[in-house]
């Protein structure tokens, strides 16, 4: 990828700030404070369960629960002001210009529509096209994510297919409005690690070939690092470390240095395995 | 009386689908052993055959490393051991305290003495007593995963079971249960089971390993040999390349 192509205007996200109601009738914030720019690269966003890392994906897309508020300096897609356009605008890139995938193909797929139907849905939503071109559409596009047999797969329902091959489904329904920003939350977490690498591949090779900006948000900070270009590491609502995926171990926040080192790794003797010591001075 | 664990021929059947086929494995007393596969491998299957959660539709499983020890099905067998499900948040009654929790596998048993035992397990696991009156949904997936491993550990058992016992917590968290588990493991000189799909964290854990796939065994390794990487079988060499990460245009 050349540095022309990498222009990180695609997204602008300034001071984005999500805040949700707290029983006491007061505001929660999961995300404090965020704040990155991206191009037509692979972005990783790592950290642990209540880091904030998937309410900052929903909130660029818009799909933040009803009760919860979005606040940011800036939030701009390709020059698009997001916080301030019209829902209508909105929901025209939410699907067609910004895609994204979810975690379990088993849970975010309808169960009681075909696969090929899913797929012609988001096209159907997106563009004109006749049902003729949306069927071959859809087909061409479950080829691309390497399903060697297309036509039989339109025709499955969710529940006839393995994860693996719902996973490439959802990728295949994201792909066919051909966004430019494709926002991945833990698209490999539900699959088995082989199969894992597969998808990964595929995600590899879409966002290559259209120049996509991808956005990965994952807890698995080892496969994020061997995917992705550059890495923002979330603790707490908020980024504390931002790292290019090759140099992990050059990473110099305590709180990414004791995720790297709390796994344990093969060929590899470290009884006990060092721990986190969570400091309340990060979360600050 | 420490105790191992003998499996001979192990075949479970659901209808017509196989879902382990003539798996054999011998765990010696104090051993820590590791199963790896991915889902549907039929891993988890064994495991619940060894306690009696999954038919068996053939072979036998034995304890072994003295005489005496009890037959499976018998109540004193299910004492001897006991297992660690993966998902913490589904393994605990939504309902019950921490404290009835741990005070129901004493009653089965009719084990005396339970508010001390109870003290204890909680304590021997590092929550403490200030968790006893609390419900799961109060607890964190790392401390509930700490109240399973002190139910089944309250019956002091000889044998334990692990299955993907931190495959739902975050790093830092699966960090410290495992470093738990080793400490548990130690003292109490238990023999473990782990089932696992993540390679590092077995042979982590265990000295040896049995890699299966569709219900079969692949085969039996060292940890020691996996971590040099002499690995023979084709799939296990998948299996460990793929846990070391993406590699582009692998």
């Amino acid at each position: 990828m050349n540095e022309a192509s990498r222009r990180s205007d695609l997204l602008v996200v300034d001071d984005l700030r999500v805040a949700f109601p707290d029983r006491d009738g007061g505001m929660t914030e999961a995300v404090r404070g965020v704040s990155f720019t991206l191009g037509r690269e692979r972005l990783g966003i790592v950290g642990e369960s209540g880091s904030g890392k998937s309410q900052t994906g929903r909130a660029i897309l818009g799909l933040t629960a009803p009760e919860g508020r979005v606040t940011a300096r800036r939030l701009a897609f390709d020059g698009i002001d997001l916080m301030t356009c019209p829902p209508k605008q909105r929901r025209a890139l939410r699907g067609g210009r910004i895609a994204m995938v979810l975690q379990d193909p088993k849970f975010s797929l309808n169960p009681v529509m075909t696969i090929g139907d899913q797929i012609v849905e988001t096209l159907d939503a997106h563009a004109r096209v006749s049902r003729r071109e949306g069927r071959e559409r859809a087909l061409e596009t479950l080829r691309q994510v390497q399903i060697d047999d297309p036509q039989r797969m339109f025709d499955l329902y969710p529940h006839e297919v393995s994860g693996g091959m719902g996973q490439r489904a959802m990728i295949a329904m994201m792909l066919i409005a051909q966004p430019d920003l494709l926002i991945a939350d833990e698209p490999t977490s539900a699959l088995d690690v082989t199969v894992q690498l597969q998808v990964l591949a595929i995600l590899d090779r879409l966002v290559a070939e259209r120049g996509m900006g991808l956005i990965f948000i994952s807890h698995d900070l080892r496969l994020v690092s061997t995917f992705c270009d550059r890495i923002l590491v979330m603790y707490a609502g908020r980024i504390v470390e931002e790292v290019s995926a090759g140099r992990l171990h050059e990473a110099k926040h305590p709180y990414t240095r004791g995720l790297v080192n709390c796994l344990p790794r093969l060929g590899e003797d470290r009884h006990p395995l060092p721990t986190l010591d969570r400091r309340p001075e990060w979360a600050s | 009386m420490k105790a191992g664990l003998s499996i001979e021929g192990l075949r479970v059947v659901y209808d017509d689908f196989i879902a382990v086929d003539d798996v054999s494995m011998r765990v010696e007393p104090g051993e820590s052993f590791g199963i790896v596969g991915e889902s549907g491998s039929g891993k988890s299957t064994v495991l619940r055959a060894v306690c009696g959660l999954a038919p068996r539709t053939a072979g036998t499983v034995s304890l072994i490393g003295a005489a005496g020890l009890p037959e499976p099905g018998t109540k004193a067998y299910r004492r001897t051991l006991q297992m660690v499900f993966q998902d913490p948040y589904g393994s605990l009654h939504p309902r019950q305290t921490v404290d009835r929790i741990l005070a129901e596998p004493l009653a089965i048993h009719d084990i005396g003495d339970a508010e001390a035992r109870i003290e204890r397990a909680l304590d021997e696991v590092g929550l403490g007593s200030g968790f006893r009156f609390r419900y799961p949904h109060q607890l964190s997936g790392g401390q509930r995963q700490r109240v399973a491993i002190a139910r089944a550990l309250i019956l002091e058992p000889q044998i334990l079971l692990l299955d993907e016992p931190t495959s739902a917590l975050d790093a830092s968290v699966q960090a410290e249960v495992l470093n738990l588990l080793e400490d548990m493991r130690r003292r109490h000189g238990l023999t473990f089971v782990m089932v696992s799909h993540d390679l590092a964290v077995v042979t982590h854990m265990c000295e040896r390993l049995m890699v299966m796939q569709r219900g079969r065994r692949v085969e039996e390794l060292s940890s020691a040999d996996l971590a040099r990487r002499h690995v023979s079988d084709p799939y296990t060499k998948r299996l460990m390349e793929a846990s070391e990460g993406f590699r582009r245009g692998a």
